[in-house]
This record gives structure tokens, sequence and C-alpha cells, in this order.
């Protein structure tokens, strides 16, 4: 079990990424280093190359040139091993609750009292004790992706992605979904996530990458970058002006 | 003709009465559909679900033939598969000819396509949605076929039923390799060949009657399992 | 599961063949499918013959003698003469009962077959809608009538399917100098199918047809169809049995094939046939030459 007030593991480092389409560029980072502690929130407007950063550092989208390092080691299946995802729209499975979190424990070979325990203490945290023999698929948005986060955690990641976990939810299910992030944080895990939500930023990151056509135009601390944007880009969208 | 109706009721009641004949030809006929599609399923199942998720060249074409395979000809299979087992044969030696084993083949060959065609798009869709999910849980392909397999299972379930439908039905193919012997391989489909060609049209429509009461049943079934599922919110939505 | 009914004791297993027969039948058991040996050891024999033995109801009444006196079991497939033939050429029978006397000749001149006996007559009949558009109701020369029935256009539905019967019709067309395979589709309908199968579609559409009595006395759907030509000595149908030799196919069930042979042609099996009778009628009569 880890220490609640370790460091943030796993640090991740991107050099020279490079996407393109028909062309145009997707996606360019030359250098992107997560190792500070506390969430890292990705900002920017549709089609910045978010999500495409995402895939790229959880390895499932690989890049045209380029390589992603975790803890200096290249994405390999032990780093990925390391990482979860939690995705836009929950991918549940056509199961219970708790079979979707079983799925996870299995793969990990845990024994069965170990995971009944393990289960347990998961559906504690994300409050669904309630809905644990309910089929997945009937739970509401919030709850869906309540579980999807805790299925994240229940492979122990040292790396935890989410691409905008809570853009299609009320605040009542955004602020629960927060909660648990920030748990998660503090115990360690590294938080990357994508969001649009510059409120949503301000409560939660301690580091911001702010993203416009596939390039990180900033990137350092929250209230650095939130308070006093130094590029132009970073400066018009946190004012809510449109970004072309 | 005038009194056809009165003979098809008088055949029914003959047939409800529980003539021990009657009952042992349902019985093969349901025992021969059954296990074919069991080993369809086998066979159908992995090899759908392989064909979902695999990437490799002429992959469109094998599902081009795969979906014309579902319409195979009964006639056509029942003659490649006698001339398989025929004594003269390459399979003659195993005696199979002019048995349910036979029928069997005959039917497996027939349901196999079907459903493996109907298993390749049900998890297709499916692999879709859970495709970057099961990769990020680091679930490698082949990996990924027992658990998209299982996930689809109301579907499948549709699929097998689909391919019941087809085996209990079927008639050219297991006459020509069972030979609609009595008490070995007539079955119902048989008989009612057998009787309508003997020209008791009556009792070939009771029968063809309790054939119709298994297809209900069986898509009753099949309704049953998709309102639960809509219940359970297992369904794709 | 006691689906199989397949002897495996009398497999004729030799070389390469045999082991993939071992294996793949060890497949077959291993999915469940193989039968219990009780089943697997009754000894029985299968008959190929045509539509008419079965669909008449003579071999449901006699086998039943045969079966209790040997104890073996006979399992009989009716197709078409023609196709018998050819199933009994590939081995897929031990005897053959069928009606094409010079087709049965030829088996066993090519060496298909032991021997042939004749075992039993019926004959042929010509029936048709009782309006008789073709005016033949009453005669007994069934060249004179097939003419008939052609130059009156009328419609005229043909097994066209190599059966015994079958080959009776072209041999009575070619008689009459007709070419009714050049009106097929107009007023010469070729069903393409069984006895029974043809005469569901004349009585649906007020065809004539020739058929065999038996089949015809046993037939449920007559409709408006009666017999309108009969007694011709041309319209004489012999039957006949012939072992299939086992020289030939190995695994014919040679042993108990002669058995059924003999019991056939001999005096229980010839007075057995003579008894059955359908509706007051008797429908076959046996002509063995029986032997003590």
């Amino acid at each position: 079990m880890r220490d609640l007030t370790a460091d943030t593991m796993g640090t991740l480092e991107a050099r020279g990424l490079l996407i393109g389409h028909n062309g145009s560029t997707l996606l360019d980072v030359p250098r992107l280093l997560l190792d500070g502690p506390g969430p890292t929130l990705i900002l920017g407007p549709n089609g910045a190359g978010k999500s495409l950063l995402l895939r790229c550092l959880h390895g499932l989208i690989v890049p045209e040139a380029g390589r992603v390092l975790q803890d200096g080691h290249n994405l390999g299946p032990i780093q990925k091993a390391r990482q979860a995802m939690v995705f836009q729209r929950p991918v549940l499975l056509r199961r219970t609750v708790t079979a979707n979190l079983d799925f996870v424990l299995r793969r990990r070979r845990l024994n069965r009292p170990a995971r009944r325990v393990r289960i347990e203490e998961l559906l504690h945290e994300g409050g669904l004790a309630a809905k644990a023999r309910q089929s997945a698929r009937s739970l509401s948005g919030g709850e869906a992706q309540r579980l999807a986060i805790l299925r994240a955690l229940a492979t122990e990641p040292e790396v935890l992605f989410l691409d905008e976990p809570t853009s299609a939810l009320d605040p009542a299910a955004t602020q629960a979904i927060e909660k648990m992030i920030l748990r998660a944080s503090s115990r360690g895990v590294r938080i990357v996530m994508v969001t649009h939500d510059i409120g949503q930023a301000r409560r939660l990151a301690a580091d911001v990458v702010m993203m416009q056509g596939g390039h990180v135009v900033e990137h350092g601390p929250a209230d650095e970058v939130l308070q006093n944007p130094r590029s132009e880009a970073a400066r018009r969208y946190l004012a809510g002006g449109l970004l072309i | 003709m005038q009194n056809f109706a009165s003979e098809i009721s008088a055949a029914l009641l003959l047939i409800l009465k529980g003539d021990a004949e009657l009952w042992a030809i349902v019985l093969l006929s349901l025992r021969v559909s059954l296990l074919a599609v069991l080993i369809s399923a086998m066979i159908g199942m992995p090899l759908g679900a392989a064909l979902a998720v695999g990437r490799f060249r002429g992959r469109r074409a094998v599902i081009v033939l795969l979906n014309a395979l579902m319409g195979l000809p009964p006639v056509v299979v029942g003659l490649l598969v006698y001339l398989m087992l025929s004594r003269s044969g390459p399979l003659g030696v195993l005696q199979l000819l002019y048995t349910p084993t036979a029928m069997i083949i005959a039917q497996v060959v027939l349901v196999t396509p079907i459903v493996a065609a109907l298993t390749r798009q049900v998890v297709e869709m499916l692999a879709e949605e859970y495709s970057e999910q099961l990769r990020s849980l680091g679930v490698s392909c082949l990996a990924s076929v027992p658990v998209l397999l299982w996930d689809a299972r109301l579907a499948l379930v549709t699929a097998l039923l689909a391919g019941f439908g087809r085996a209990i039905a079927e008639v050219g193919a297991v006459i020509i390799v069972g030979g609609n012997i009595n008490h070995v391989t007539r079955v119902m489909t048989t008989t009612i060949a057998l009787e309508t060609s003997k020209g008791n049209l009556a009792l070939a429509l009771a029968l063809g009657a309790i054939l119709i009461g298994i297809a209900v049943a069986v898509n009753a079934l099949v309704s049953l399992l998709s309102l639960r599922a809509e219940q359970e919110g297992l369904s794709h939505a | 599961m006691m689906l199989m009914n397949a002897t495996r004791s009398g497999a004729h297993v030799t070389g390469e063949s045999g082991m993939i027969g071992t294996w793949v039948r060890a497949g077959v058991i291993a999915l469940g499918l193989g039968a219990g040996a009780a089943q697997a050891e009754a000894p029985f024999i299968v008959v190929q013959s045509t539509t008419s033995t079965q669909n008449s109801g003579l071999l449901d009444y006699i086998l039943p003698g045969f079966e209790a006196e040997t104890g073996i079991e006979v399992r009989v497939v009716a197709v078409g003469t023609g196709q018998a033939i050819r199933n009994a050429r590939n081995g897929d029978g031990d005897v053959l009962l069928v009606h094409a006397k010079a087709a049965e000749e030829e088996f066993v001149t090519e060496g298909w077959g032991v021997e042939r006996f004749d075992v039993m007559y019926n004959d042929f009949v010509l029936i048709g809608p009782k309006s008789d558009p073709a005016g033949v109701e009453g005669g007994q020369d069934i060249v004179a009538a097939l003419t008939a029935v052609a130059g009156a256009e009328v419609p005229f539905a043909s097994r066209g399917d190599d059966s015994g019967t079958h080959k009776a019709e072209m041999r009575f067309w070619q008689a009459a100098g007709i070419d009714a395979g050049a009106a097929s589709g107009d007023w010469y309908r070729e069903t393409g199918s069984g006895m029974g199968a043809t005469l569901n579609i004349a009585a649906g559409m007020g065809a004539y047809a020739l058929t065999d009595r038996a089949t015809w006395i046993a037939f449920g759907n007559k409709g408006d169809l009666e017999v309108l030509v009969e007694g011709d000595p041309r319209l004489f149908n012999q039957y006949g049995v012939i072992l299939v030799n086992p020289e030939r196919h190995p695994g014919v069930r040679a042993e108990a094939g002669q058995r059924f042979v003999d019991w056939l042609v001999g005096q229980d099996g010839q007075a057995a046939i003579a008894a059955y009778q359908l509706e007051g009628q008797q429908l076959f009569f046996p002509n063995a030459q029986v032997r003590p």
C-alpha cells in the first residue's frame, strides 16, 4: 500500500512527437516533461490535439516520429501496464458493476479473497456499494464514469489519463468525480487530464498544458498559466476568445 | 377437400395424444439440430470473432465468402456430404452415411456459416466500441475474443437461434445423407416430405404445424431474452 | 447420446485411410456423438429401394416379419430407381430392390451386383382427370392413349427423374414415335420428382400421369384423378432384388444381405408380399421362382 503522502510517481516525457494527416500537422510536440506533483490539466480548444497527445502518452496511438518515456524508459508493455485511461464516454463491459472491477483484478491474477476485499474498497471509494450487483449498463452517466475511474484505479496505475471525463455530466456528478481524482492524486497517482473547462482546471490543476493547433503553447504551474499567460493564444483562450 | 380442416384437426389430435413413433421423430429432429447448432457454435463463434478483430490480407474476401455461404443450398450440401461419406468417398470407411451423425455433419456445414457471419457482425460492432478501452487495459487482440464473445452473448443467442431455425426446418440435405430411414434417420422434415409424397396432405400439414410450433417457441425465447436484456440494460444501445 | 447407429465392428480399416478414420472416429466419439455399444452391435442392412415399395406401405408391412425371424434390422432408403442404382454402385447399400429390369441386369453384368432375382410385379396405369379431355378412358392400349394425349396437347406430368416409372414412360413414348421432350414446359411437364410429388402436381393441374398401381392405390390426394387406361401387357412392372457385390465393396454386409434376398424370394417373403392388401386390393404379386 502506498503512503498517502507519497510523491507523485512516474515521470512522463514526450520527445519530438509528430503526427500529420494529409500534409497538415495534427500534433507537434518537441518536448514535454511531466514530473511535478499534483494533477496536470491539458487545456485548449477543439482540435488542439489534446486527446491525441493523451493517446500518444498512453501508447494507444503510435506517433510518426518521436517517443514517450516513463521514468526514463521507452513506453513498452511494462510501462503501459502502469498506466490507465478513462475515456470521455465510459466504455463499460456488459456485465455487473462488480464484474467490471473483477475483470481487471483477475487480469492482475489476484486470488479470490483478495479480489473480494479490493472490490469492496473500490465500490466504497466510488460510492457504488449499493449498485454492486446491478448491470453496469444501467448506471446513470455519473455513476458509469465513476465506475470507469474505479476500474482504472483497480489496475493500480502510476499514471491515470482522463479524457474530458466530466464533459457530459451535471455539476453534482462532476464534483463527485473531481473528488475521486484529487484523492487518487493525493495517493501519488500522476493525473493527466484533458478538459475544456477552465474552472475545472482552476480547481484541480497543479500544472497546466495549454495547446493550440497541435502545439503546446504553454506549460507551467497552474496559477502562472491561468493568471498570467505568457502566450497570446493562451490569453485569448482564457478570456473566452475564439482561437483560430 | 371439403373436410380438409377436420382431417387436419384429426391428425393434430393424433399427434397431441402422444403417438410414440411421432414423438421419437420430433426428439430426433431436436437432438440432431441442437447438436448441430452446438458444434456450429463451437466452430463458428471463435471463427467469426477472430474475423471481427483480426487484420490480415484477404479479410474482406473471407467475409464476403462467409456471408455468401449463409445461403448455401441444402441439397448441394447434402450432395457434398454424401460424396464424402459414401463408401466410395474419402470418409466412407467411417460408415456414417445414413446415420444421424451424417445429418448432424450436413447441418453443421449449413449452420456454421450463419453463426460465424452473424458473430462476425455482432462482435465487430462491439469491438469498435471496446477497442481502445481493452487496449488501454492491456488486453491483446487474441485475449479480447472471449471478452467480446461473452459481452455479445445476447446477440449471439439470436445468431444461434437463427442457425437452429435453419437446421430444424431443413430437408434437402438430411434426406440425402440420412436416407429418411424409419426409426433411424427419419426427422420431422423428411417425414413431412414422405407424407406429402404419399398424398397424406393433412398429416403432412399437421406435422408442419408442430414444426411451426417449435419455431414459434424458439422465437418466443428470443424475444423473451431480448426483453430481459432491455430490462437489465444489457442491450447494445 | 445414442445418435450414431453405424456399426463399428464392420468397419473396413486398411492403411492410411484407416488411420485417418480412426482419428476422425475418435473425434466424433469425443464430441459425444458416439453410439451406445449395444445399439452399435445390432446387425442391420441398408436396402436401396424405390418410393413405390415404401409409399405403398408394402415394406412397412413385410419387413417386421423378416426382422423378427432373423434379428436383422432392414433400413430402407427409398429413392427413384435411377438414384437407388447409383447409390448401390457407390457401395451405399447392401441390397437393391427396384423395378427397371434392363438397368438391373446391366448393374449385375458390370459386376456391381451378385445376381438378380425376380421378386414380384404389379402394373402401371395411366391416370388422368375424370373429364378426360384426351378421350382415352376405358382403352387398353397405352401407346394409343399417349398418342391421344399428345395429339390433344393436354397436360401430362412426367417423373423426369430416371426412375423405373420414368424409364417405362419413355419406352411408351418411343413406341408411339413421339418426342415428348420437345413439348417440355408446354403440355409435357417434367417434375423431376418422386411418384408422390408428381401425383400431387397432376392432381393440382388436372394432368395425365403414368404411375405404378401400388403407389396410386395408397395415394391419399387423388383429387379429381382416376385410372383411365390399364391392362395393356406392356404396362407390366417387374421388381427385382440384387445383392450388392462384396468383391466391389468390401463394406457390404453380404451375409445379412443374402439372408434378406433369400427370404424375399423364398416362401415366407413371397407369402408376405401376397398378403399385403390396401383398400381390399392386392398391390404386389409375388413371382419369384420359389426355391425350397
